[in-house]
């Protein structure tokens, strides 16, 4: 990735950050640790590698990313809007009444999500459909989804990981947001996940790891998950939940929490400041 | 209505109990703060079992604790501990006949704060058809902690809607009894009979209120205890009154409603409708919009009893 490109994705990523506490902020209610160590994971995405439409989202030939982590829809509102796909001033209404923007993603009210999710543990399968159906379909698109490291724990995850493999679907691309937090606590605390590389490795997948802030590492991964045929892919992000508001990472207090005024405005703070460093 | 509250009744109650029994287990899936089962934690940190994200195994746990002579209780979202791993609970726990108590936080609408793939609008209708199984939804604190008891205390698979948090204090610690399969009367009325309960009780009493003012006198009954349920109370509402209406925190198919509709359908006909959440998805917002939107408050009830009772003897 190219420094002028790298810059613009790092400014884009401290706009969604902003986005995702005013979101969690005015609402009074929100995930902000899960929603911010996916940010550099998603501005990627959809910055930069998905093949989408915002004028057409049903566009059939569209790659398509699922939110399986529903509770950080945030990020996802954060990243539509920004995008695109709707104005940003209806972020102001998330988890208000009748509003669109619902807690938990809801396919049926926002333009450019492809899954209704919040329950967690379902969103790698049916990625696993829509990507046999591209690969039926004879269409060159691919299908990313987000896991949780805590959703790990969910045995259907280990029926798709089978599945996946079985099936050899290769337009299939994994993200693991492994902040190592669940709700309970640290996820070594309460269900370990490790050796996660190697459980899937096991599994017949093509496995990678990297540092899932840093966003050439992100696009690189991406780039070699699409020249490996044959395997379905998971890239392994290592994260920190809270990325990038000091008091927040790597808390798991901070996994859903609303926002004091002081914490709103230290937060707006402490993204101002990374910004100025990153103009110099 | 401003009822007083206490503050995680459930969660206190639970972990009283653990003091009381040995045999009691508590077993979570990374929701511990959701359904207070921290204080049974820190009390008894050896009875206690995390799984994690795991909800079907934590039923399949629970299920061998049981039939190891243990009274396991396991919860989480009332979504999670009647839809999702609904499988495991009617063979693990149903037909095995394991003594797990599941426990449903937040049932119905009450999940309001995290929207449809939260809100259980359908595990009434789920766990009353399993052959076996308990159900309870109680009103308020007092309530919910005798039933609780209770569940300690009689072997055998059981689900109880658990509501989180502030829970209102309707009934008088002091006289309120708890029967399985007992409803209770909160106020006599010859037009119309009322049957409610859970989070919807004190709408039920308002618009019976409501009624009063306006000369309609309406039987109010609070059917806490959905199965086993008092038959003998909801004919006698048929009888006594000639019309019912039923109003709960669920999907208008399957729940209190279809539980009272059987028994009056085929023993005694009387005209009834059934209040509860038709035919759709849950979504994001406070209980009092959401009553409102859904046509469960105290106003929505007072209408559909004026509107019932106009139905009889046609
Ligand atoms: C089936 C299911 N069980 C429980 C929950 C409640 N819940 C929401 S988020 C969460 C923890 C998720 O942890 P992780 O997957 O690690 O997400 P992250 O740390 O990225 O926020 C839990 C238990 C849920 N949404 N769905
Ligand atoms: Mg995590």
């Amino acid at each position: 990735m190219d420094s002028k490109l790298k810059k613009e994705l790092q400014a884009k990523c401290l706009d969604v950050k902003r986005d995702v506490i005013s979101i969690i902020y005015t609402a009074g209610s929100g995930h902000p640790g899960g929603s911010l160590s996916a940010v550099e994971i998603l501005t990627v995405l959809y910055f930069q590698e998905m093949k989408i439409r915002t004028e057409e989202p049903a566009w059939p030939d569209r790659d398509k990313f699922i939110l399986s982590k529903g509770h950080a829809a945030p990020l996802v509102y954060a990243i539509l809007a920004e995008r695109g796909f709707f104005p940003k001033t209806e972020l102001a209404t998330f988890n208000a009444p009748g509003t669109n923007l619902q807690k938990h993603l809801d396919m049926h009210l926002v333009p450019g999500v492809e899954l209704s999710t919040g329950s967690l543990g379902q969103g790698l399968s049916a990625g696993i459909g829509m990507a046999l159906a591209a690969r039926l379909d004879k269409r060159d698109s691919h299908v990313y989804v987000l896991v949780g490291d805590g959703e790990l724990q969910e045995g259907q995850i280990w029926e798709a990981a089978m599945s996946a493999a079985q099936f050899k679907v290769d337009n299939l691309i994994v993200f693991l947001d492994k902040n190592n937090c669940q709700v309970d606590g640290f996820t070594r605390d309460i269900c370990n996940i490790d050796p996660v590389d190697e459980k899937w490795q096991s599994f017949g997948w093509h496995v990678q790891t990297i540092d899932g802030h840093d966003l050439s590492q992100i696009e690189d991964a991406i780039v070699k998950a699409k020249s490996v045929p044959g395997k379905p892919h998971i890239i392994i992000a290592n994260t920190i939940k809270g990325k990038g508001i000091s008091y927040m990472e790597n808390k798991p207090e901070w996994h859903a929490r609303a926002f004091t005024e002081e914490e709103y405005k230290q937060a707006m703070e402490e993204l101002y400041q990374q910004e100025r460093a990153l103009q110099k | 209505m401003n009822y007083p509250t206490q503050l995680q009744p459930f969660g206190h109650a639970l972990a009283e109990l653990g003091a009381i029994d040995e045999r009691i287990i508590v077993i979570d899936a990374d929701l511990q703060r959701a359904t207070e089962t921290n204080f049974f934690q820190e009390q008894y940190p050896e009875r206690y079992f995390d799984v994690g994200i795991a909800e079907a195994n934590m039923v399949g746990i629970s299920a061998g604790l049981a039939l190891s002579g243990k009274t396991v209780f396991c919860g989480t979202f009332s979504s999670f501990i009647t839809q999702r791993v609904c499988d495991q609970v009617v063979i693990s726990v149903g037909y095995c006949r394991s003594n797990v108590k599941l426990i449903g936080v937040e049932p119905g609408i009450a999940s309001g704060r995290n929207g449809a793939s939260h809100q259980a609008l359908l595990d009434i209708a789920i766990m009353r058809a399993i052959p076996g199984m308990t159900v309870f939804d109680p009103a308020d604190a007092i309530e919910l902690r005798a039933m609780l008891k209770y569940l300690a205390e009689n072997p055998g698979p059981a689900y109880m809607r658990v509501p989180r948090g502030k829970v209102p204090v309707i009934f008088d610690e002091t006289t309120y009894r708890f029967e399985a399969g007992k409803a209770a009367m909160l106020r006599d009325g010859k037009d119309a009979a009322i049957i409610s309960g859970g989070i919807l009780l004190p709408e039920a009493i308002q618009a019976a209120e409501n009624l009063a003012a306006k000369g309609v006198q309406a039987r109010v009954l609070n059917m806490g205890s959905i199965k086993p349920i008092d038959k003998q109370a909801i004919l006698a509402a048929a009888r006594d009154t000639g019309c019912i209406v039923t109003a709960e925190n669920h999907s208008s198919y399957g729940g209190l409603g279809g539980a009272v509709a059987e028994i009056v359908s085929q023993n005694c006909p009387v005209p009834m409708r059934i209040l509860g959440i038709e035919d759709r998805f849950g979504e994001v917002g406070p209980n009092d919009w959401l009553l409102a939107r859904f046509g469960l408050n105290a106003d929505a009830i007072e209408k559909a009893v004026i509107e019932t009772i106009e139905k009889k003897g046609r």
